[in-house]
């Protein structure tokens, strides 16, 4: 009995760890802009094949994860390069095409230039290892998971808490226009938005490929989809919201696990997505509001 | 030191004002008035630098700051209270104020100084140092906003109807505060729905209506000489 809590609590926190991490990372760039990243998942299939290319390379592991995690990093920052910041101004349909574009561009480019089957990522020992805890086996990997979003979600609230720039960045995503005219300048913060998310992107893609083991070009679909459930649930506008949305989704997902017969499991999702619309039918703002305005510019 | 000349500024297809001719100088309080629609926020916006020109040109301090960015504008010594308030309401009062000195990050000491100031000017926020900006009453914030705008050092203050919605003493309280500003030497536009308030302190006076200028000169004067509620009806 109390080996099964420990299995659950610990299955529940990891994956809500990866949910809250993906999650922040979409949602670091709407609360700024209002608008969804669609390329966002192609950042986590970027580090996948960064970690993928590298894998003949006498680079130790350690070194290639941040390679990986880099590569996310300045593919966000192009991102709002490519997509955004051309038609930001024009339009918001605009930005949504681009950033759809964009999206499948990325994933063009894998299929073309790697290939549309799945590949290994190297991965070290660690992630494969287990430790016995009362009685039970829990792999190593979602220790680290819960280790890893933990530390992050403490250091970036600091940045966002103590910081000059972290509090200018909370400032332009609840009124933008008012924070330029406190002198923020709006592409570094932009451009620092889309640098953090991609950096989350790196972070859940190396945790996520230590879940799965490979990469395709298709990867980024199912964490975009996630972060963009798991911050709707949180409410869109806010940064707690976003990670309490990715814990939720994950204890409902994992909830579901445990008790579903096992002919029903199949069709978890649909049991999942039940329990989300139920939840926005009675809280359809989200669990937590947000700041109560915000323009897109 | 503010000169504007044959502004307009569209939103979109609907202009939002058509020909504006205004000055400020040096240490002057100058009101703008009009009725609702006529464009005084529009104009403040667009020196602040936060709504493009489409025509005309404004120059501060002998520089053209036409197409500036708010970004820069702020750097030029141009403050601005909007009439949407726009705290920062999931970030703290004394956050919010500090935010205010972003233009000035480096200057430490001078923003802890500039901090015990406005604590000083407004006792008020004092107490409500780490409460969300969010949660203040209207009044609250209105006086954090102007406090936050103090905290870049502005040459020029812009205020929008910084008495909007406000109880009774506490619209006499932000005057009594305007007029201190004032005596202290900063240059100050605003844009005010009580006219005979705004004209007892202002030592001249703009009446705008449908986007130009109908009006302008001493404030005396405009205050003597015009129906004020003409200027509220635009007839
Ligand atoms: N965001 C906007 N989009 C479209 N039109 C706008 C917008 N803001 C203002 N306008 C229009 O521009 C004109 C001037 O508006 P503005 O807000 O400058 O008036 P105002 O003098 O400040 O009025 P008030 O006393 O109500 O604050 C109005 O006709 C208004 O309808
Ligand atoms: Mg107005």
């Amino acid at each position: 009995m109390i080996g099964q809590i420990i299995q659950f609590t610990i299955d529940a926190l990891s994956l809500g760890s990866l949910y809250a991490l993906m999650a922040l990372g979409l949602v670091i760039v709407y609360g700024i802009l209002k608008l969804v990243n669609f390329a966002y998942g192609e950042l986590i299939m970027v580090t996948g094949y960064t970690l993928f290319l590298l894998s003949g390379s006498p680079l130790p592991w350690i070194v290639m994860a941040g390679c990986g995690i880099l590569m996310a990093v300045f593919f966000g920052i192009l991102t709002e390069l490519i997509a955004f910041r051309p038609v930001r101004a024009k339009s918001v349909t605009a930005v949504l095409i681009t950033s759809f574009a964009f999206s499948t561009l990325l994933q063009n480019a894998a299929l073309l230039f790697i290939s549309p089957r799945s590949r290994q990522v190297p991965l070290p020992d660690l992630f494969t290892q287990s430790v016995e805890l009362a009685g039970v086996i829990i792999p190593l990997r979602n220790i680290i998971t819960i280790i890893f979003a933990v530390v992050l979600l403490i250091l970036f609230a600091l940045l966002l808490k103590k910081t000059v720039l972290g509090i200018a960045l909370r400032a332009a995503a609840s009124e933008f226009r008012m924070a330029r005219m406190l002198g923020v300048p709006a592409n570094l913060v932009i451009s620092l938005a889309f640098a953090i998310s991609g950096f989350f992107a790196g972070v859940v893609g190396i945790l996520w490929l230590g879940r799965i083991g490979v990469v395709l070009p298709t990867i980024g679909l199912e964490p975009l989809l996630i972060a963009f459930i798991a911050t709707v649930i949180g409410g869109m506008r806010s940064l707690q919201g976003a990670v309490l949305g990715g814990y939720l989704l994950a204890f409902i997902d994992i909830s579901l696990n445990y008790t579903l017969p096992q002919d029903l499991l199949q069709f978890r999702d649909a049991f999942t997505f039940s329990f989300v619309i139920l939840l926005l039918v009675l809280k359809p703002e989200g669990l937590i509001k947000g700041p109560a305005t915000g323009q897109r510019t | 030191m503010l000169k504007i000349d044959n502004l307009g500024v569209k939103y979109g297809a609907v202009s939002g004002v058509k020909k504006i001719d205004l000055l400020v100088n040096q240490g002057e309080l100058v009101a703008l008035l009009g009725a609702n629609g006529a464009g005084k926020s529009t104009t403040l916006l667009a020196v602040a630098g936060a709504l493009k020109c489409d025509q005309g040109s404004i120059v501060f301090n002998g520089q053209d700051i036409t197409l500036y960015p708010p970004e820069k504008t702020i750097r030029m010594g141009i403050a601005m209270v909007p009439e949407t308030r726009d705290v920062f309401p999931d970030l703290t009062t004394h956050e919010n104020l500090k935010l205010g000195a972003f233009i000035r990050s480096r200057d430490k000491v001078g923003i802890e100084q500039d901090l015990e100031k406005m604590y000083g000017l407004f006792p008020i926020l004092k107490d409500r140092v780490n409460q969300s900006a969010g949660t203040l009453s209207g009044g609250e914030q209105q006086q954090l906003v102007i406090a936050r705008a103090l905290m870049s050092r502005p040459k020029l203050l812009l205020l929008d109807e910084p008495s909007l919605g406000l109880a009774p003493a506490i619209v006499d309280h932000i005057f009594e505060l305007i007029l201190h500003l004032k005596n202290q030497g900063l240059t100050i536009l605003l844009v005010e729905q009580n006219a005979v308030k705004a004209l007892q302190l202002a030592d001249r006076a703009y009446v705008l209506s449908l986007g130009t200028v109908a009006t302008a000169g001493p404030a005396k004067d405009i205050a003597s000489n015009s129906d004020l509620a003409s200027i509220y009806f635009g007839n």
